[in-house]
């Protein structure tokens, strides 16, 4: 089977756009994706289009509508916060099976304000604050406080995450926010859900990022230069846990696709150079390092009291910015890491360059539960 | 008459209330709400109603600051296990919500009241289940 590359890649800056369209944002980053694989919505043989705000919309329909209507075959998803790499991972399989040479994927997102989630809606009375909470910041704050009640991890060491990916953020123009965020104000900022302060959410933000995908024949044809290798390509759903239905497992899918990612690349974490995972919350970044292997179960709280998950650090992770400070529009996330990856790996990332970056792996979680893994080499 | 709040927490007539799981006899696994097939085991026709456990341990938690609006707060969201089988998630009542107030493991018993004064379009009111540290 052909090795599946990267050609175009690129993303839009995120922000609030409220006076622009779900299928505008879209277009904005598949023109940017395609002029940065030098090629055109004529080249294209397949797209792949994940949303989740408008899911039974034809999103992807719409964005041609905006940029050229050839014809092609066009596959809407949605996937939960997972949406992106899933249009991204379909791309990959299409030319993986011999279908298409060269495809598109687009992830993109308009979002609310306010807390996501939902506690047991249906019939009757609301649950929320009855039967506990399920917006997103006291479930991932409980699934952190399992890590706390495992190892003893602190507020202070789930604050310093967002200290962290603050301070990378100041480094990419095209994070929602460049703004450094001090340990104290991270700790001291309103409370949501201990022990996520407002700082330790991710930002929602509106959003696109877009991928061209080439098989190897056609990467060779048009240029390597700037190619990326896809070395794996991995989803998961959740296995059974014996809390499931209360306590939604972003463990178990990482750790199962983690592994399977790694042995599809014949790589083990030690040869990864930087990381962008799901921080949708402080409290899951610090899951993550352990679930992705990148330090044994337990050494997380040391992994960032350390600085080792810092630029310049054993292995930088989310120096976008990640989705605290970046911003995290859900359906185009899963895109949106993988041209950060993608960007260190060509050595166009700037002041927040990765030195010498040669594999990368970018990580989505979409509750419920769905887990993308991609692993991206340098050519 | 008042109503339950899930169709997990069961109102027998002249009983005290109780938490109902649906238990595999193929595997032990423990599901809330009635199904076919056991999602641990696959086992068919493997599902039976059995009573919860009224006693458990606070197993992880947050304390929400902030909720939907409308909703008061502060509050501590608990997830807890039950002795004998089954994890349940509910409000942790009769505990201040200060970190350094709640233990983990802290032993709590399932407590039947009044779902908060909140009741449905129709007027009526609801039975709900809390959590209450057993001191």
């Amino acid at each position: 089977m052909s090795d599946v590359y990267v050609l175009g890649v690129d993303m839009i800056k995120f922000g609030r756009f409220p006076e622009r369209t779900v299928p505008d944002l879209g277009a904005e980053a598949a023109l940017l994706a395609l002029d940065d694989a030098g090629l055109n919505i004529g080249n294209m043989e397949a797209f792949y289009c994940g949303n989740l705000g408008q899911a039974n919309a034809m999103v992807g329909q719409r964005i041609l509508q905006e940029i050229g209507q050839t014809g092609i075959p066009v596959i809407n998803c949605s996937n939960a916060c997972a949406t992106g790499a899933t249009a991204f991972r379909e791309a990959w399989t299409s030319i993986k099976a011999g279908l298409y040479d060269v495809v598109l994927a687009v992830g993109v997102e308009q979002m609310g304000t306010g807390l996501l989630g939902g506690a047991g809606g249906g019939a009757g009375i609301p649950k929320e604050g009855l039967l506990g909470s399920g917006t997103m910041p006291a479930v991932f704050a409980e699934a952190g406080m399992e890590h706390a009640r495992q190892y003893g991890t602190t507020f202070e060491q789930f604050a310093k995450i967002s200290v962290k990916n603050h301070h990378h953020s100041t480094m990419n123009p095209k994070a929602r926010y460049q703004i450094e965020t001090p340990l104290e104000e991270v700790m001291n900022a309103e409370m949501i859900s201990y022990p996520n302060t407002k700082l330790m959410c991710s930002v929602n933000v509106d959003g696109a990022a877009a991928a061209v995908l080439v098989s190897e024949k056609k990467a060779k044809e048009l240029g390597m230069q700037r190619a990326v290798r896809i070395k794996a390509s991995v989803m998961t759903s959740d296995p059974y846990q014996e809390r499931d239905l209360v306590m939604p497992d972003v463990n178990s899918c990482t750790r199962k696709a983690a592994a399977e990612a790694y042995e599809m690349a014949g790589l083990d974490s030690s040869d990864v150079d930087l990381v962008e995972l799901h921080d949708c919350f402080a409290t899951a970044e610090m899951l993550h390092y352990e679930n992705l292997g990148l330090c044994k179960d337990g050494e997380a709280g040391r992994l960032i009291d350390e600085g080792e998950v810092e630029l310049g650090g054993r292995i930088p992770v989310n120096v976008s910015g990640g989705l605290l400070s970046k911003g995290h529009p859900l359906g185009a996330t899963g895109i949106a890491n993988i041209y950060e990856v993608c960007t260190h790996l060509r050595g166009e990332a700037g002041e927040r360059q990765v030195e010498n970056a040669k594999i990368g792996m970018t990580h989505v979680i979409g509750l419920g539960s769905a887990c993308g893994i991609h692993i991206l080499e340098k050519v | 008459m008042s109503l339950p709040v899930v169709d997990y927490l069961k109102l027998p007539e002249g009983e005290d209330p109780y938490l109902e799981g649906h238990k595999c006899s193929e595997c032990g696994s423990i599901f809330l709400g009635a199904r076919n097939v056991c999602s641990n085991c696959f086992a068919r026709d493997s599902i039976e109603a059995v009573k919860l456990g009224t006693t458990g341990k606070l197993y992880s938690y947050s304390i929400v600051f902030r909720s939907f609006p409308g909703i008061e707060v502060p509050y501590i969201s608990a997830i807890v296990d039950l002795d004998g089988g089954g994890t349940i998630k509910g409000n942790l009542i009769g505990c201040e919500p200060d970190p350094e107030k709640i233990e983990f493991d802290m032993p709590v018993e399932v407590v039947f009241d009044d779902a908060l004064g909140r009741k449905d379009k129709d007027g009526n009111s609801y039975i709900s289940y809390f959590f209450k540290p057993i001191s």
